[in-house]
């Protein structure tokens, strides 16, 4: 009898399985293999423009690379472009959710134009701020300057990781909108109302049901932009190229530069695998937030 | 605003008495407007902010109408709009290599992982076993995984397997990246049917085979076709591998777009035909699927 | 048309067990109902009847022949579910004809069959819609409707009236019983109503906590209930439980001491009683307001509701219900004397067990059919 079940729920379960085995054999090649090679390579000596120098290298790579001051310029470039980024998105996504939440008329196409820049793909964005918006004399950017008889700024000279942040904050908030605009939309009508009828006027409603409200939800984009802010690479490539200097070397552009100019597989594969070890101290607070969802 | 009006009516009650009707309506008669004041700031924020947001886009999608001459000139609202650009970039024959490029990679990537992650959907939400949820939550953190982290190891796999600017090799990129966001949103979709809907079926004598056919795949066809779209998407938009693992055979419009940042390839209005072209069917695929896409990057977190 | 029995059926998930052995005959165009708190089993016993679940062990038999292994299309039943389950996509002639289609039968037939369930339940005018245009008594009647259309022996309900407001479940009521004479089938009904099981039942399955409690008809429950749980779950209001104390039991009666002090003899066989402690049953409807009679207390609510007026009544620590005349004129705060027939009193032992009655209630072993025919009224 107690045969009946166990033999039910292996066939049950090996049927489970062998629907669900493509897809987790495929994700679990793609992160082990090319993880373990990550891993290997930044101990190695490994670099493709000297052949035959190959060989163990212990740590040799990360003593290299935490000694050289590109890295720590890289780190601080990308701590300061997640953090603005961070900042700018959230608080204005927030005030624009606010914003959109309220009744006008064509709320829903300035709803969709508000939220269109993160349909736009980051090259696009990308050249069209720095040729059509940034550019020193013929952007629009500088011609409103010159209708206030301000002087141009040379955006990409003058402030290089500023303007890089103002191109990602740009293709960013629309996503913190679109993520807050929808949390917003679960908010309990009645709550609103039991608070007005309590006294509350717009700003208490704000700060005491709307931002508690969507707490789950600011901690779910912060968390998810910062995986993606963590590696801007595309922004940075097709406007500075990293520079001047490093000025706008973030840690994955230090990395490519490492890999695809200097060649050399083992220094950037000890970036890689720093990378990593950043990406995943934020993933296990998202995963667990995830977790937490699930459950209920 | 009914009280008030009652108080006015009766003049004698309470404090009212001793104010004068006309003040009583002073304080009376602003409610209206300012509620239809507070309605127009609104509608002039809401706009306002929406416009500038949407600025770049608009701008650049007008400049791509101009003449080179009028698209570095002051900018202005004011031209003639030409589609000499958009004939330009038509008549550049590589332009539809890109694109077409694009369209391979994205729907190629999208079709491969759909097959992939449907039977697992529905093994996970009709099957679940113990390990469901952590599986789940795994895969969600392989796309945790900086591609930055990697790139190292898939460039050298790629060099040794031919695969370095080649379609199949950035299908099999993209379909990796986004089965994860895949797999987790036709999960949540599966999930939200009634179970009561199959097992109606079941007692009806539905095999799995018309199980599905009949009754999953028809009732999640809309759940289907956004995680569809998201991950065309998300593939289209990919900017780190399609940059990094193509050159000139393979390149999407992503790297195409990108080899305009070259000081020599300043013409403005063609990058803005070329560009407006390239993310036109994104944009409009966004606006439909905005709803369903907030649940697929959150991973169902936010709804 | 078809029997089903239950030989020790247990279910385990994940370790706990939520059905713990039950035993039960369900005879040919009976109307069985289960009946029970939430989560006390009933669904999933239907649902492993329905081939929706596998019993952990024991044997599930239709018509003597042990279907455990055989899937749920292939045992002949039909099932009606509480959300419903209608295929959203299809219109009501295609949800009534789904199993029709996968079985191969032709378009023909399958049109003569649906329209024929359809008279049965008025649903012709609705064939052509899908689920969303219709209410919610459409849509039950539509999931009745697919069930017909099998031709199954056994019907089987899980919940199908929980989602209706209460005029049409009253309605729905009436019909599933005019239904159930019609079609002259096996019907189990799962229901967490116990207003439900009296009406419709011929027998009732009282569960909790995975097990029987009692088997019977609803007058045997309503007038034997085997134990203080099945008292208090059969009859509305609730039975009202005093403590009360033995003086003396004997096989012709037990002498007990009332919560006011007075004492008074219960006819039921307390030959075997071994405890002091033990708890009087008085269904509200059995209490009277009697000058002279052994209960006293102050009232502390009335619900007027027309033809009969609920007086909740302190009595020491427990709120006692009577149900009284529409007419009483007594007001919140006075205290009232009340009595109750003896034959109508439960007494039940410390394990809260009913001591046995001495007379068995005429109206016990009624069956719903019984009602139908007046010579047989008064059953055996």
């Amino acid at each position: 009898m107690s045969k009946t079940r166990a033999s039910g729920r292996t066939v049950g379960g090996l049927r489970s399985l062998s629907l669900q085995a493509p897809a987790v054999t495929l994700l679990l090649l793609w992160m082990l293999i090319p993880l373990g090679m990550t891993v290997w390579f930044s101990l190695q000596r490994y670099n493709l423009l000297m052949p035959g120098m190959e060989g163990f290298a212990g740590l040799e790579n990360y003593e290299f690379l935490f000694t050289d001051p590109a890295l720590w310029r890289a780190m601080g470039n990308t701590l300061l472009l997640v953090g603005s980024v961070l900042a700018i998105t959230v608080v204005g996504g927030v005030l624009l959710a606010v914003l959109f939440q309220q009744e006008f008329p064509g709320r829903g196409i300035a709803r969709v134009l508000a939220i269109s820049p993160f349909f736009v793909m980051p090259t696009v964005s990308a050249l069209v701020w720095k040729n059509m918006m940034m550019h020193p004399s013929n952007g629009v950017l500088a011609w409103l300057a010159g209708v206030f008889g301000l002087p141009a700024v040379d955006w990409f000279s003058s402030l290089p990781l500023t303007s890089i942040i103002i191109i990602v904050a740009w293709q960013w908030l629309p996503f913190a909108l679109l993520i807050l605009l929808t949390a917003m939309q679960s908010l309990d009508e009645d709550q609103v109302e039991a608070a007005r009828m309590d006294g509350a006027g717009p700003l208490a409603i704000f700060f005491y049901i709307t931002l508690p409200h969507l707490k789950r939800a600011i901690s779910v984009v912060i968390m998810i932009e910062m995986i993606f802010l963590l590696t801007i690479f595309a922004e940075i490539y097709v406007t500075t190229s990293g520079g001047p200097g490093l000025a706008t070397t973030n840690l994955a552009f230090l990395i490519y530069i490492q890999a695809l100019l200097d060649f050399d597989v083992g220094l950037a594969s000890a970036g890689g695998v720093v990378a990593i070890i950043l990406a995943n101290i934020v993933a296990i607070f998202l995963v667990r937030l995830v977790a937490r969802n699930l459950e209920s | 605003m009914t009280t008030l009006k009652t108080k006015q009516a009766i003049p004698a009650e309470g404090h009212l008495a001793t104010t004068p009707a006309s003040e009583a309506r002073a304080r009376h008669t602003p409610l209206v407007p300012s509620a239809g004041a507070r309605r127009v700031w609104l509608t002039l924020l809401g706009w306002g902010i929406a416009l500038l947001i949407f600025f770049p886009i608009l701008w650049m999608v007008l400049t791509g109408f101009k003449s080179e001459a009028e698209a570095i000139a002051d900018p202005s609202l004011i031209f003639t709009p030409t589609l000499e650009s958009y004939v330009a970039v038509q008549a550049r024959a590589d332009y539809f290599k890109f694109a077409l490029n694009s369209v391979v990679v994205a729907f190629g990537s999208t079709l491969l992982a759909l097959a992939i992650a449907i039977p697992s959907a529905y093994a996970m939400a009709f099957l679940p076993t113990r390990r469901t949820k952590g599986t789940l939550l795994w895969m969600l953190s392989t796309k945790m995984l900086p591609p930055v982290g990697v790139l190292v190891p898939i460039y050298l796999i790629f060099r040794d397997f031919g695969l370095l600017d080649t379609r199949t090799g950035l299908i099999i990129v993209y379909t990796l990246m986004n089965l994860p966001i895949v797999v987790w949103m036709l999960y949540t979709f599966f999930k939200d049917l009634p179970r009561d809907i199959l097992e109606a079926g079941r007692m009806d004598g539905a095999s799995t085979f018309q199980e599905v056919v009949y009754l999953l795949l028809p009732l999640t066809l809309p759940g289907i076709a956004s995680t569809g779209l998201l991950s065309v998407i998300l593939s289209w938009n990919e900017a780190f591998w399609s940059l990094n693992l193509t050159s000139s055979n393979a390149a999407p419009l992503t790297a195409y777009i990108a080899s305009f940042s070259s000081p020599e390839g300043l013409f403005w209005a063609k990058l803005s035909a070329a560009s407006t072209m390239a993310i036109a069917p994104i944009l409009v695929f966004g606006w439909l699927t905005q709803k369903q896409m907030v649940r697929g990057l959150t991973f169902g977190a936010v709804k | 048309m078809a029997t089903l029995q239950l030989h020790n059926i247990v279910k385990r998930f994940e370790g706990t067990e939520v059905i713990k052995g039950v035993d039960l005959e369900v005879n040919d165009r009976e109307f069985v109902v289960f009946v029970g708190p939430s989560g006390c089993g009933k669904s999933t016993l239907l649902r492993m009847i329905a081939g929706l679940e596998n019993a952990t062990s024991g044997d599930i038999m239709i018509d003597g022949k042990r279907i455990n292994e055989v899937g749920p299309a292939e045992r002949g039943l039909a099932m009606v579910f509480q959300s419903y389950a209608l295929y959203p996509h299809m219109t009501v002639e295609d949800n009534m004809g789904f199993s029709l289609k996968l079985g191969g039968v032709s378009k023909e037939e399958r049109q003569r069959k649906v329209r024929e369930a359809a008279a049965i339940l008025q649903l012709e005018p609705l064939l052509e819609r899908k689920p969303k245009a219709l209410s919610g008594g459409q849509r039950q009647r539509v999931a009745i409707g697919r069930a017909i259309v099998r031709n199954p022996s056994i019907f089987l309900f899980d919940e199908p009236l929980s989602n209706l407001d209460a005029a049409l479940r009253v309605q729905m009521r009436i019909e599933l019983a005019r239904l159930h004479e019609e079609l002259d089938a096996t019907m189990i009904y799962v229901t967490h109503d116990q207003i439900e099981a009296m009406t419709m039942a011929d027998k009732i399955v009282v569960l909790q906590g995975g097990v029987v409690e009692q088997v019977g008809s609803p007058m045997e429950l309503y007038h034997h209930p085997r134990n203080r749980f099945v008292a208090g779950f059969i009859g509305s209001p609730k039975m009202n439980f005093l403590a009360v104390e033995r003086v003396s039991a004997s096989p012709t009666g037990v002498e007990v001491r009332l919560p006011g002090g007075e004492t008074c003899t219960v006819p039921v066989d307390g030959s075997s009683l071994r405890d002091d402690a033990l708890t009087l049953g008085i269904r509200p409807e059995h209490l009277q307001l009697e000058p002279e009679g052994p209960l006293s207390g102050r009232i502390e609510v009335i619900e007027r509701l027309g033809g009969v007026t609920s007086l909740y009544v302190r009595m020491q620590d427990t709120l006692v219900t009577v149900s009284a005349d529409g007419n009483v004129e007594n007001r919140v705060g006075d205290t009232l004397r009340f009595g109750f027939d003896r034959a109508c009193a439960h007494l039940f032992d410390a394990e809260d067990l009913a001591l046995p009655s001495l007379a068995r209630h005429p109206l016990a072993g009624l069956n719903r059919q019984d009602n139908r025919a007046p010579s047989v009224a008064g059953g055996q």
